[in-house]
């Protein structure tokens, strides 16, 4: 057998999305290589999530539950989810590309001494031989490789992939090994009030140095609080990050976030070749700045030309509009 | 106290893309290298660990090509005790190759702590610091945006999806680093000067094969042009009808 491993995440006892959509992609590979799809998750006292991951699609689950794993270490948990891989003839071990996974599948690829590939966008599987695609110079170009090593491992990027549905797995219980563990998770403080992760936003509206100062963003959070709770977050340029006005997890951008979304504003933003390497597949963008060349105006869908902090305002009494009208 | 940061040499963020006539890889003709962005963060927070123990040694560590001296030695001008470049010429894109090739090199030149970078901005893999650890039974946190040693133990914070995460791990441990954690420090003239008596040395990589091979390198679709709608307040109204009707993106 020729099993395909998806590697789940459950936090706070509820399953993580991006883990069905790691389902998607490896009930494809699956299919080429004749293989059953096994999911694995660790916690404690995780059967709602198990159960969901059975209903959606992993032939088989196996839960790694118990007091010690009621807390993400990832030695500890790369250590156990390595012997499951192996005693279920995983051929290809997938995870989602989130922070977890990013911290996880790398240790289990070393664990198993085999390689990894990271941020996939696409899988395959021919001849008996996986393989991915990925962006690669901040989405600067893309790689395809092909695995030449076993078992072939690959963290699999978030909204790229649909969830998958429907199913009846099995569901199996292992006890949680306890024993030293090297690193583990003490506290998870929330990010303040109920903000739209970066990365998972319908709308990003960025920022730039065009703003001025750090009390101006809040023109940038009107706008994104117009499109109503839970659709819009706020992005920066490294310029700002920089200057201390907004915090760097917010940075779009090479050495930043790299977002996808299906709307992105740019609004005081140049459009430096770094910024532009986290935003250019947004699948509209549209750009504010008071210099016709500016470089952003190349890669925006739609520009205004014009001082953002007349623009802005009259954008947001009519984004406010079209959303009440709905 | 041995502290080890791992350094790559890639190009530098504005370079913009040309694949080479192979298909595979990029022209690297006019293309200028720097040292990765995050790993000057792991740089800075080794020298900062050093100081705080008052003790030890900081050594910078890279697998590429010989011409990586340049970096290495800016390196050693911000404060590194010691380089090492391990040789390659090959472009090494394939992550388990460059973890097991450092940590062999660590088995024989052992460190406490291992800091890099969260990710090197050519191949963007993410992935070296938990590889490394798990080769040698090492902790790890990755992508640290606060670090405090104490007693031997390393308290961490990370940014996870809408949240912070707080991490204890103890030494010894592989850390990778991430924008935020420290501001690095340049070379200055007395460095730079002190740079060229410090040691740096080379070897050839005692590399792996790889585990897996390049099919292809190919740039992203271009971009259908775009359109300036208008200027200034006027434009607004045109602006909601396009994302409506025409992108649907609202
Ligand atoms: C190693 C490295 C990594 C980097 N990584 C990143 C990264 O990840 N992300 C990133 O963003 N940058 C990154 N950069 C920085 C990048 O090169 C630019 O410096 C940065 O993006 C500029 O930010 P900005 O567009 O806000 O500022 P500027 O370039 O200063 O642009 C400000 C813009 O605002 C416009 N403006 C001014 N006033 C107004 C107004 N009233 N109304 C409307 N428009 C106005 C101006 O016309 C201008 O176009 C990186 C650089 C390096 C060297
Ligand atoms: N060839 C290399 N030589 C030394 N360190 C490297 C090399 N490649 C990656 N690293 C380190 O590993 C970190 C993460 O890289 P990666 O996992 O390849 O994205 C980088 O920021 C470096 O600190």
């Amino acid at each position: 057998m020729s099993n395909i491993i998806v590697i789940a995440e459950v936090r706070g006892g509820s399953l993580k999305r991006p883990s069905l959509e790691v389902i998607t992609a490896a009930k494809q590979l699956a299919s080429a290589s004749g293989g059953q799809v096994v999911a694995i998750a660790c916690g404690n006292g995780i059967d709602a999530a198990t159960a969901e991951l059975a209903a959606g699609g992993a032939a088989k689950v196996i839960a790694i539950d118990g007091p010690s794993f009621t807390e993400y270490s990832g030695d500890a948990w790369a250590k156990a989810i390595v012997e499951q891989v192996k005693a279920n003839d995983g051929t290809a071990v997938l995870m989602a590309h989130t922070a977890m996974g990013k911290d996880l599948l790398p240790r289990v690829s070393g664990l198993l001494d085999t390689g990894i590939i990271t941020d996939v966008i696409e899988v395959s599987c021919e001849g008996g031989a996986y393989g991915a695609k990925k962006p690669v110079f901040a989405g600067k170009a893309t790689m395809t490789v092909k695995a030449t090593k076993s078992p072939f491992c690959a963290t699999i990027r978030p909204n790229n992939f649909e969830a998958s549905t429907g199913g009846s797995g099995e569901v199996s219980k292992v006890d949680a090994p306890s024993g030293d563990l090297l690193s583990v998770v003490k506290e998870i403080i929330a990010a303040g009030g109920d903000k739209t992760p970066l990365a998972e936003a319908k709308v990003v509206v960025a920022g730039g140095r065009g703003l001025k100062e750090a009390d101006n963003f809040k023109l940038i959070e009107d706008l994104a609080a117009a499109f109503g709770p839970g659709v819009a977050a706020v992005g920066a340029s490294r310029a700002v990050c920089d200057a201390g006005w907004r915090p760097h997890s917010e940075q779009v951008g090479q050495t930043g976030k790299v977002v996808s979304p299906p709307l992105y504003f740019a609004i005081g933003i140049s459009g430096a070749i770094q910024h532009l390497a986290g935003m250019r597949t947004a699948r509209t963008i549209v750009a504010i700045n008071k210099d016709a060349d500016a470089p952003i105006f190349k890669v925006a869908d739609y520009g205004i030309v014009g001082d953002a902090f007349e623009v802005v305002p009259a954008l947001i009494k009519a984004i406010e509009e079209v959303v009440a009208n709905r | 106290m041995d502290i080890v940061v791992c350094i790559k040499r890639v190009p530098a963020t504005d370079t913009a893309i040309k694949i080479a006539a192979d298909g595979k890889s990029i022209e690297t003709n006019g293309v200028s290298f720097e040292m990765n962005a995050y790993d000057e963060f792991a740089l800075e927070q080794a020298l900062l660990i050093k100081e705080q123990l008052g003790e030890g040694t900081v050594t910078a560590l890279t697998i590429g090509p010989s011409l990586a001296q340049k970096v290495m030695r800016d390196a050693l001008a911000r404060g590194a005790d010691k380089a090492v470049v391990l040789t390659t010429d090959e472009w090494i894109y394939d992550g388990a190759q460059v973890a097991q090739a450092l940590a062999t090199y660590l088995q024989a030149n052992p460190a406490q702590i291992v800091l890099c970078g969260k990710q090197a901005v050519d191949s963007d893999n993410n992935q070296l610091a938990g590889n490394l650890a798990a080769r040698l039974g090492f902790g790890c946190v990755t992508e640290v945006t606060k670090l405090e040693l104490a007693d031997g133990t390393f308290t961490a914070e990370r940014d996870i999806e809408g949240a912070r995460e707080v991490v204890t791990c103890k030494t010894p441990a592989v850390i990778s680093c991430n924008k935020g954690l420290n501001q690095p420090r340049y070379a200055n003239l007395k460095g730079i000067m002190k740079a060229k008596k410090k040691p740096l040395e080379e070897a050839a990589a005692d590399l792996p094969a790889a585990a897996m091979e390049i099919v292809s390198l190919e740039l992203p679709p271009a971009r259908a042009d775009g359109r300036i709608i208008g200027e200034g307040v006027d434009a607004v109204p045109a602006l909601i009808e396009a994302l409506r009707n025409e992108a649907k993106a609202i």
